[in-house]
C-alpha cells in the first residue's frame, strides 16, 4: 500500500455526505400519532437520558441518500458477479414479493401453532425437499446461515459420540483447501482441527488421511466439489477411511450447485451437511446477509438435529390437512439461535424450488457447470491453472505470471472492475498462489460469459504490456483502491462521540 | 526479494523468532522475513505478558496484525520478562521498519540458557528463508 | 427452464468450445453409479402457479395486519415505515454480497458504518460490529469475547433469570465444547444475589433490560461490583426502550448486545432479525464479526472498508474466536433507514407511546376482577399479569372471539409463573384494541 498517494490539503469532497451530515435540529422523517391514551407519568428521571443523538432529516433526505448509498455498489442486479464460492445467480424476484406476502411476513413467531399452519406447511414441505435433494433422512432450518449450519453439524457429531460413550474422539480432519469456517467452527465447537495437504490434482491426499485416521477421530469437514472446483476423485474412499476409523463425514454445502440433481451427499456416505439457500437456492446475499444454513443429517444423526424442527402431529385425511408442530429432535444439541430459522429466507427458497422442480434443479447444475467449464477451457491457454480437469460449477486459475513479474491477482481484480465486472474471489483457496476462483452460475449468458472472457484475455495483454494500468486500476470506480492500514490503525468505526448524558 | 537481514549475533526459531542474548537478559522479536511476510503491522497484543511474568520456550505470548493477516509469537526460550517494549502500543510499524532494533518485543531473563542451543544460527536461518521463497 | 438463458445454438457452441459432446461428459468425474439419481421433488411450476400456491399457504396465517397482537417476549409489532422496504428492494443493496471490494460496495460499506454510529449513539458505547444472526447468537458471542477476552482463564458466565430464557439457551448451544459454565439462572436470582456469585473465576455478568417481563431492575452498583472482580459487564437490551432509558454505556456495561428486530424489520414468523453488538475500544480487537472502519482512498478521499479483518476466521481459520463469516446486512440496513427516519425526536416518541399504551392497559386490566398486574418495578413496553385462568386457554378465546393475539405463556419457561402472561403494547395497539382487550378479560374471567 506504499504506492497511495493521499492528498490530506486538498481531499476530493466524500462521495456522499454521512446521514448525521444532513437534515437540520428538529427535522423528523416519519410523522407519529398523538397518544390516545391517557398518559402515565413517566419512570424516575434518573432512570431517563436526555436524548439520543440520532439523525434529524426528512423523508426525502432518508430516500435520496439511501438511495444515492445504493448506487455506489456493485451487484447481481446491475452487473456480472462471478465471485467463487458465494454463487451470486440472479434472485427472482417473484421470492422478494412471496417473502413480503402479509400472511408471511406479518406472522409473529410464538403465535399458537394451529394460527400458522401455513408457515409451518412451508416450512415441513422445504425440509422435505432439502432431504430429498440431499438423500438425507431429516433437516433443520434453524441455523441462519452456513458458518451456523457448520456449527450445528459439529456439535452434532461431537454429542453422537459423547452419547456413545466415546468423547476421546475429538479430532475433525479438514483438507488445506477448506474454507476458513471449517477450522474456526471445529475450535468453537472445543475440537481439534487436523489439517492435511491436497495432492498434486487437487484432491485429497488419501496417504496422509490414512495417518490421521486414528481412534480419537471424530470426523472429517469436506467441501464437494472441493473448493478448488474439482470433485474429489477419490470422494467415495476417503468416506470410508473416515467411516472405518469411526469417524464422521461432515459435507460443507456451499458448492450445492453443482450437485443438485446429480449427486447425493447421502449416497455418497456423508453423514450430516449444510445448504447455503443464500447460494444454491437464489435467495439475496443481502450485502453479506442473512442467508440460512439448513443442516441435513441420515438416520444416524437426526436426533442431535438443533431444533425445534416442523413434523406432522395430527395426520390428516382426504378432508383435513395434517395439524404441523414444532417437535424437538430426542437429543438435541439445543436451539442454535432464537425461535425457528430466518423463516423469510425459507420462504425465498421455497418459491424457487417450487418453480424449478426437480428437472429445473438439475438444469440449473447442468448450466452452472457448463458455465464453469466454457470460460475456464478459453482462459486455460493465457491464465496458469494449477489443475487441468474439468471442473465443477467453479474453477480456480493463477493471476500471475513469470514474465510480468509484478502483476498480482489482486492487480487483475482491481482492472476488471474497469470493465464493469466484479472480481472473482482473490487469494483463496490458500493453496494456490495468487487464487483467482472464477463462479459464473447458470443465469449468466452465453454473452455475458463471453464478454467476461474477452475482458480476462485483454488484462492478460495490458498485465504484460502495460502492468501501470493494471496496478493504478481501477479507474473508473466510485472510489479508488482504498488506505486499509490506516483504517487498521486508525480505527475509526463511528462518526459520533459517544456521550453518556 | 531474498535479501532480509539475518543478524549475526541473534539465534533464530522456525517461527521466524530471534532472540539476542545480552549477558543476563535476552531481547526477543520477529525476523525482518516474518515482517516482510506480514506486511504493514497494525496492532500487537501482547495479551497477559506483563514485566515479572513467566515465558515458557515454545509458548504463544503475543500476537501481530497486519492488515491481511495475524501471527502469534511465540518464545524462543523460558524466562522471566524483564521489560516489555511499550513503543509497539502506538507504533507498532517500527517491527517493519526495524525489526532488530526499535521493533523488539520483550526482553526476558534467562531461565535455562542451554534452551538456545537448539536454535538455528544465521547461516542455517538463512538457508530456512531461502528454502520458502 | 426458468432463469437459464441459455438456447439450443448456445449449448452446442459452449460444448464444441469445450471439447465435449453433451453436457453429462462434464461430470465424468462424479462416481458413475451415484450420478444422476431421481428427485422426487413436484415438477416445476409457473411464476403465476407458484404465486397461487404460496398466496394459499399465506393466507392460513393468521396475520398481524388482520388481528389485535399483544404477544411479544423478543419479537414486536412495532411500525415500520414504508420507505424501509422500498429501500431494501433496492436490487444495488439486496443482491450484492459482503463488501470484499471496497471499490464496490461503498454503497452498502457507509450505511453499515453509519450503522454501528447510530447503535452507539443508542447503546452509549463505543465501537460497534456490522451485526449478528439476532439477539440470542448476540449474547453467546458476548460469551465467546469475554472467554477470548480472559484466553479461557475465567470459565464462569452469570445469567440473570430474567434474561429471555432463549437467549440463555441458545449460548448454552454455543458453548456446549468451549468449557465455559453457567450460573445464577435457574432460580429466582435478584440483582443482589448475581452479584454475590462474582468470584476470580468470572468471565461475564449478564442483565436484560428491561428485563424479560418488561421491568427495569434496579442496577445501581451492579457495573462497580462486576469490574470490581475483574469480569465483564453484558446488558441484554431493548432498542426501542433505550430512546427514553439510560444507555448501558450510561450504566457502566461494557457490552450491549440484542434483538433489533424492532428498528423497521417485519416480524415475518421469527427471521431474518438483527443481532446487534455494541462494547468499548478496549474490547473492539475482541469483537466477533464484520466492523467497517473509515478511511481514505488513494485520492485522499473519505472511504470505508472492512477493517480488524485478521480477526475473522477467512484468515485465522482455527484460532479464530468465532466462525462467523456473513452479518444480517440487510437488516442492518433496515435498522439505519429506520433510525434515520425517526431520528433524534421520533425514537423517543415511539419509546414514550409504547410506554403509555402499555401502562394504560396495565392499569385497566389491574382493575379487572380476577387479574392483577405486577407494579413492583417500573416497566416499558411489556408487563405480567396474573391471570385467574391458565394463559393458552384465555388465548384460545381471545383469537376465535375477540380477533386478539393474546400475550405471552410465562409458565411454559418458569414454572412457578403458573397463569402468569406476558402482555406487551407497542405504539401500533390502538385504544380501541386495548379497550376490546379489557373487555374480553373481564367476560373470560366471568364465564
Amino acid at each position: 500500500m506504499t504506492e497511495l498517494h493521499i492528498q490530506t490539503n486538498d481531499a476530493p469532497p466524500p462521495l456522499e455526505p454521512l446521514i448525521y451530515e444532513l437534515g437540520a435540529p428538529g427535522r423528523v422523517g416519519v410523522n407519529l400519532p398523538e397518544p390516545d391514551v391517557p398518559t402515565a407519568d413517566l419512570p424516575d428521571a434518573a432512570l431517563l437520558r436526555d436524548e439520543v443523538d440520532l439523525p434529524e432529516v426528512s423523508e426525502q433526505d432518508v430516500v435520496r441518500h439511501f438511495v444515492r448509498l445504493s448506487q455506489l455498489n456493485h451487484a447481481v442486479d446491475t452487473g456480472f458477479y462471478p465471485l467463487g464460492s458465494c454463487t451470486m445467480k440472479y434472485n427472482p424476484k417473484i421470492n422478494e414479493d412471496m417473502a413480503r406476502l402479509p400472511g408471511f411476513a406479518l406472522v409473529h413467531p410464538l403465535q399458537d401453532p394451529e394460527t400458522v399452519q401455513g408457515a409451518l406447511a412451508l416450512m415441513y414441505g422445504l425440509q422435505q425437499w432439502l432431504a430429498e435433494i440431499s438423500g438425507m433422512s431429516a433437516v433443520s432450518l434453524q441455523p441462519a446461515a452456513g458458518a451456523h449450519g457448520e456449527f450445528s453439524g459439529i456439535l452434532m457429531i461431537r454429542a453422537y459420540h459423547i452419547a456413545n460413550g466415546e468423547p476421546h474422539r475429538t479430532k475433525i480432519i479438514i483438507p488445506d483447501s477448506a474454507h476458513g469456517t471449517n477450522p474456526a467452527t471445529t475450535s468453537m465447537a472445543g475440537l481439534q482441527a487436523v489439517e492435511i495437504p491436497s495432492d498434486a490434482n487437487g484432491d485429497v491426499d488419501l496417504d496422509e488421511l490414512r495417518k490421521v485416521c486414528d481412534e480419537n477421530v471424530a470426523g472429517m469437514m469436506i467441501t464437494v466439489p472441493n473448493t478448488l472446483g474439482v470433485f474429489e476423485a477419490h470422494i467415495k474412499e476417503i468416506v470410508e477411511i473416515v467411516h472405518e476409523a469411526g469417524g464422521l463425514m461432515y459435507m460443507d454445502g456451499a458448492n450445492m450447485n453443482a450437485m443438485l440433481g446429480v449427486i447425493k451427499p447421502a449416497e455418497l456416505g456423508f453423514d450430516v451437511m449444510h445448504y447455503n439457500l443464500h447460494k444454491t437456492f437464489s435467495t439475496p446475499h443481502g450485502g453479506g446477509g442473512p442467508g440460512s444454513g439448513p443442516v441435513a443429517a441420515n438416520d444416524k444423526l437426526r436426533p442431535f438435529l438443533p431444533g425445534p424442527i416442523v413434523d406432522v402431529v395430527e395426520q390428516g385425511d382426504e378432508d383435513t390437512p395434517p395439524l404441523y408442530g414444532f417437535v424437538h429432535p430426542p437429543q438435541s444439541i439445543g436451539p442454535l439461535k432464537a425461535f425457528w430459522g430466518n423463516f423469510g429466507i425459507m420462504v425465498r427458497a421455497y418459491a424457487y424450488i417450487a418453480a424449478q422442480g426437480a428437472d429445473g434443479l438439475r438444469e440449473v447444475t447442468r448450466h452452472a457447470v457448463l458455465n464453469a467449464n466454457y470460460i475456464r477451457v478459453a482462459l486455460k491457454g493465457t491464465y496458469p491453472m494449477p489443475f487441468d480437469r474439468f471442473c465443477g460449477h467453479e474453477f480456480v486459475c493463477e493471476g500471475h505470471w513469470k514474465d510480468a513479474p509484478g502483476i498480482h491477482a489482486l492487480d487483475i481484480s482491481k482492472r476488471l472492475m474497469d470493465y464493469g465486472i466484479h472480481p472473482p474471489t482473490n487469494y483463496f483457496p490458500l493453496i494456490v498462489p495468487e487464487a483467482l476462483l472464477i463462479e459464473p452460475t447458470e443465469t449468466e449468458s452465453k454473452e455475458s460469459c463471453d464478454n467476461f472472457i474477452e475482458a480476462m484475455l485483454k488484462i492478460a495483454e495490458e498485465a504484460h504490456e502495460n502492468p501501470e494500468l493494471l496496478h493504478e486500476a481501477p479507474h473508473v470506480t466510485p472510489v479508488g483502491r482504498v488506505d486499509e492500514v490506516r483504517a487498521a490503525k486508525q480505527l475509526n468505526l463511528c462518526c459520533r462521540p459517544v456521550s453518556h448524558e | 526479494m531474498a535479501d532480509w537481514k539475518i543478524p549475526a549475533d541473534c539465534k533464530f526459531t522456525e517461527n521466524d523468532e530471534w532472540i539476542l542474548v545480552e549477558g543476563e537478559t535476552a531481547k526477543i522479536g520477529l525476523t525482518d522475513y516474518a515482517q516482510d511476510q506480514l506486511s504493514d503491522i497494525v496492532f500487537v497484543d501482547f495479551g497477559d505478558v506483563e514485566v515479572g511474568g513467566a515465558l515458557t520456550q515454545g509458548e504463544a505470548f503475543a500476537s501481530v496484525e497486519s492488515v491481511k493477516a495475524a501471527s502469534d509469537v511465540y518464545a524462543p526460550a523460558s524466562g522471566e520478562v524483564v521489560a516489555v517494549n511499550e513503543v509497539l502500543e502506538d507504533t507498532p510499524e517500527v517491527i517493519n521498519s526495524d525489526p532488530y532494533g526499535e521493533g523488539w518485543l520483550v526482553a526476558i531473563k534467562l531461565s535455562d540458557p542451554a534452551e538456545l542451543e537448539k536454535l538455528m544460527d544465521a547461516d542455517a536461518y538463512a538457508k530456512y528463508c531461502e528454502s520458502r521463497a | 427452464m426458468t432463469y437459464i438463458p441459455h438456447t439450443d445454438a448456445d449449448r452446442e457452441a459452449m460444448l464444441k468450445a469445450i471439447g465435449v459432446e453433451r453436457i453429462e461428459d462434464l461430470f465424468a468425474e462424479v462416481p458413475a453409479e451415484n450420478r444422476f439419481p431421481e428427485l422426487h421433488l413436484p415438477q416445476g411450476k409457473s411464476e403465476m402457479e407458484v404465486a397461487w400456491e404460496m398466496g394459499g399457504l399465506a393466507s392460513v396465517n393468521a396475520a398481524v395486519n388482520e388481528y389485535a397482537v399483544f404477544l411479544g417476549a423478543g419479537a414486536y409489532n412495532h411500525f415500520v415505515p414504508s420507505v424501509i422496504n422500498h429501500i431494501l428492494l433496492r436490487g444495488e443493496f439486496y443482491t450484492a454480497y459482503t463488501p470484499y471490494q471496497p471499490e464496490l460496495s461503498q454503497g452498502t460499506l457507509q450505511a453499515i458504518y453509519e450503522y454501528q454510529s447510530m447503535m452507539c449513539a443508542l447503546t452509549g458505547l463505543e465501537a460497534a460490529n456490522a451485526s449478528h444472526y439476532d439477539g440470542a447468537t448476540s449474547l453467546a458471542e458476548a460469551v465467546t469475547l469475554a472467554r477470548a477476552h480472559y484466553r479461557g482463564k475465567r470459565k464462569k458466565v452469570i445469567f440473570s433469570p430474567s434474561i429471555n430464557p432463549q437467549y440463555r439457551a441458545v449460548a448454552r448451544t454455543y458453548h456446549q465444547g468451549s468449557g465455559m459454565k453457567f450460573v445464577g439462572d435457574k432460580g429466582s436470582a435478584t440483582i443482589p444475589d448475581l452479584i454475590d456469585m462474582l468470584d476470580e473465576d468470572t468471565a461475564l455478568l449478564a442483565v436484560q433490560y428491561p428485563n424479560f417481563f418488561g421491568q427495569i431492575d434496579d442496577f445501581n452498583g451492579l457495573a462497580d461490583a462486576v469490574h470490581e472482580a475483574g469480569a465483564l459487564l453484558c446488558m441484554v437490551v431493548d432498542p426501542i426502550a433505550l430512546g427514553m432509558f439510560k444507555s448501558p454505556g450510561a450504566l457502566g456495561a461494557d457490552m450491549a448486545v440484542g434483538e433489533g428486530q424492532s428498528l423497521g424489520i417485519p416480524l415475518s414468523f421469527g427471521g431474518p432479525y438483527l443481532g446487534f453488538f455494541t462494547t468499548t475500544m478496549k474490547l473492539v480487537r475482541k469483537i466477533a464479526g464484520r466492523v467497517i472502519g473509515e478511511t481514505v482512498d488513494k485520492y485522499g478521499r473519505r472511504a470505508y472498508v472492512m477493517t480488524l479483518r485478521p480477526r475473522e476466521q477467512d484468515i485465522r481459520r482455527e484460532k479464530a474466536t468465532s466462525n462467523i463469516c456473513s452479518n444480517q446486512g440487510l437488516m442492518a440496513l433496515a435498522a439505519s433507514v429506520y433510525l434515520s427516519l425517526v431520528g433524534k425526536s421520533g425514537l423517543r416518541r415511539v419509546a414514550e407511546l409504547s410506554y403509555h399504551k402499555a401502562h394504560y392497559a396495565a392499569q385497566q386490566i389491574d382493575a379487572l376482577e380476577g387479574f392483577s398486574v405486577d407494579f413492583s418495578k417500573p416497566f416499558f413496553k411489556e408487563f405480567v399479569v396474573q391471570c385467574p385462568k391458565p394463559v393458552a386457554e384465555i388465548n384460545d378465546a381471545l383469537i376465535e372471539d375477540w380477533g386478539i393475539i393474546g400475550g405471552y405463556d410465562l409458565s411454559k419457561d418458569y414454572a412457578a409463573r403458573e397463569n402468569q402472561m406476558l402482555i406487551a403494547v407497542t405504539e401500533t395497539n390502538t385504544r380501541d384494541e386495548i379497550d376490546t382487550l379489557v373487555e374480553a378479560l373481564r367476560e373470560l374471567a366471568e364465564a
